[in-house]
């Protein structure tokens, strides 16, 4: 019986380490080839470089990436400033406020998550046209400023929420809005801290959406300028400067992911466990 | 009296910005598109003809989008059951009282954390046809096999990728099912005397049903949609030969190649049915199931 465990015990770890190990090696071979030369990655070379050369960053950062990082980081911390103020507002509202056609919203909300968001692209591009949104930044905020999946994520978070302390709070005359940024709000941190994460995630990793309404270089995302860096080096074999270009995009979330790893993983528990 | 109109104000407070957004980008979008699929719409004069079906006829006598069909459900039916079953698997493992599973699942979360054009590039130079794979493919075998210039092989590297970068995802997901199953249950079958593997087919599986039809769906819904990967991989065209023109992509170049927004529209809503009929087959299926198992 005991031996039959540890050797179930191996199996079990050396999956783990393959699985954890073919995980990492993509990323690996893309750090590597960064600090390779374009002339070595062209003749094939070693799976080393065989000589360390920065090239490839430093061509990286004087070409127009620095911009896209910066257009990236700011529209992604807008949308995700918004998003959680108006998220958590009207998820508040739907569990707390009794007011006129709260079922009929609820019922809309739920009958509009279920509709792939690919499917109203086309549509969604004309209104944008027609706000004259196209090429804005404000194409991609004020399209993606709501989540519906949040919005139902912290409403279930109100509901589970003790009412007494807001009570408490009207006894001692503060208005419901007053309650709201008072009270509420710093009690609901771990749930707006998965909800900010996540969002911000989900911007700066998208990529349709900017390629639909950002047309000029100087206004495109990163997940976009990746596309024209890669259109723009390939042919030339130039990988060391796309792979130092894919790799420092992830490094914010990256930074993001160790500092606040619990929130990463513990959220999907929440979601599932209200679904 | 004055407090349910107290109430009405608040609520339209709180509720205004998220409902105005809801309107404006989602909903008028949709009651839009409903319109667009039986127009001709050009965006540059500014007409629209009305032509009642005919955008639909054409979408059928269209072999691109008997291409982008059979791409796009290859491409669902080969990435969910596995993209499911390694997380479950993988989640299985971690949640086996081991050491370290923090470290691993951090480290395995990654591709997760990484946006798919990054993942595309990176694999784009992983299957390049003077990449990492193919050479050594061919220091192996002796066969130099290209990917992605070809048309039998381009969209299997889509679906690698694909599953490397949604397992994690699903993986988590399912740990957190696991670890809510009551241990009683494992308990009262090893007093039976079931063996591990048994136990998972016959506790654990059935205890995961809600789960794994969340999964499922989830991974339906998503691949059905896939986008990105094509289109960066092929340059937005879905080549080589159309092999990795998906539904998306191919709604896309309807629109923004041809310029012929009615018939997006029109293939959009072909889309909508049938990711909605998928999920409503799996649904069935699945809720059977459970009420059996």
């Amino acid at each position: 019986m005991k031996k039959e465990n540890k050797t179930l015990k191996i199996i079990v770890y050396t999956i783990l380490i393959l699985y954890s190990l073919l995980t990492l090696f993509p990323f690996g071979w893309s750090i590597l080839t960064s600090f390779k030369s374009t002339a070595e990655i062209a003749s094939g070379g070693t799976f080393f470089p065989e000589s360390w050369s920065i090239s490839g960053w430093t061509t990286l950062f004087e070409s127009q990436y620095t911009t896209w990082v910066r257009n990236s980081l700011v529209v992604a911390l807008i949308t995700t400033v918004l998003n959680v103020m108006f998220n958590t507002m009207a998820g508040y509202a739907f569990a707390r406020i009794d007011f006129f056609g709260r079922k009929f919203l609820f019922s809309l909300m739920l009958l509009l998550i279920m509709i792939p968001g690919q499917v109203t692209m086309i549509p969604l591009y004309i209104v944008v046209s027609n706000l004259g949104l196209i090429n804005t930044h404000s194409s991609i905020v004020l399209t993606s400023m709501i989540n519906i999946a949040y919005i139902f994520m912290m409403r279930q978070f109100f509901i589970n929420f003790p009412r007494e302390v807001e009570e408490a709070a009207s006894m001692d005359g503060l208005s419901t809005l007053g309650i709201f940024f008072k009270i509420v709000l710093p009690n609901a941190k771990p749930a707006i801290a998965t909800q900010a994460i996540f969002i911000f995630m989900g911007v700066w990793n998208e990529f349709m959406r900017p390629l639909l309404f950002l047309t000029s270089p100087d206004k495109y995302m990163l997940t976009q300028g990746l596309n024209a860096l890669s259109n723009q080096y390939r042919n030339i074999t130039a990988w060391d400067i796309i792979m130092a270009g894919a790799i420092f995009s992830v490094i914010p979330i990256f930074i993001m992911f160790i500092f606040l790893n619990k929130y990463f993983i513990s959220t999907n528990d929440r979601s599932v466990g209200s679904k | 009296m004055r407090k349910k109109r107290k109430n009405n104000i608040q609520g339209l407070i709180f509720m205004a910005p998220a409902a105005l957004a809801a309107i404006v980008f989602i909903v008028v979008p949709i009651a839009y598109a409903f319109f667009m699929m039986f127009f001709n719409i050009n965006l540059l004069s500014g007409t629209r003809t009305f032509i009642g079906f005919d955008n639909f006829g054409k979408i059928i006598s269209d072999p691109r989008f008997w291409a982008a069909l059979r791409n796009t459900t290859t491409y669902v039916v080969v990435v969910v059951p596995i993209q499911t079953a390694i997380a479950l698997i993988m989640a299985a493992l971690l949640n086996s009282k081991i050491k370290f599973n923090r470290v691993f699942l951090t480290v395995m979360f990654i591709p997760t954390l990484t946006s798919s054009s990054a993942m595309t590039l990176i694999f784009m130079w992983l299957f390049n046809n003077n990449g990492l794979i193919v050479n050594q493919i061919e220091q192996l075998t002796g066969i130099r096999t290209q990917f992605l210039t070809n048309p039998d092989l381009a969209l299997s590297v889509i679906m690698i990728m694909n599953i490397f970068s949604t397992v994690p995802h699903f993986m988590v997901v399912f740990l957190s099912g696991l670890q809510d199953i009551p241990t009683n249950l494992y308990e009262a079958s090893s007093i039976d005397g079931a063996s591990k593997i048994r136990q998972f087919f016959h506790v654990t599986i059935p205890q995961l049903m809600p789960i794994l039809f969340y999964v499922v769906t989830m991974g339906v819904v998503g691949t059905f949609q896939i986008f990105d990967q094509a289109f960066i991989l092929s340059g937005g065209t879905g080549g080589p030969q159309n092999a990795t023109l998906t539904f998306t992509l191919y709604i896309y170049q309807l629109a923004f190649t041809s310029n012929d927004m009615g018939r997006a529209s029109a293939m959009s809503f072909i889309l909508g049915v049938i990711i909605f009929t998928f999920t409503a087959i799996i649904n069935k299926v699945m809720k059977a199931d459970e009420m059996n198992g």
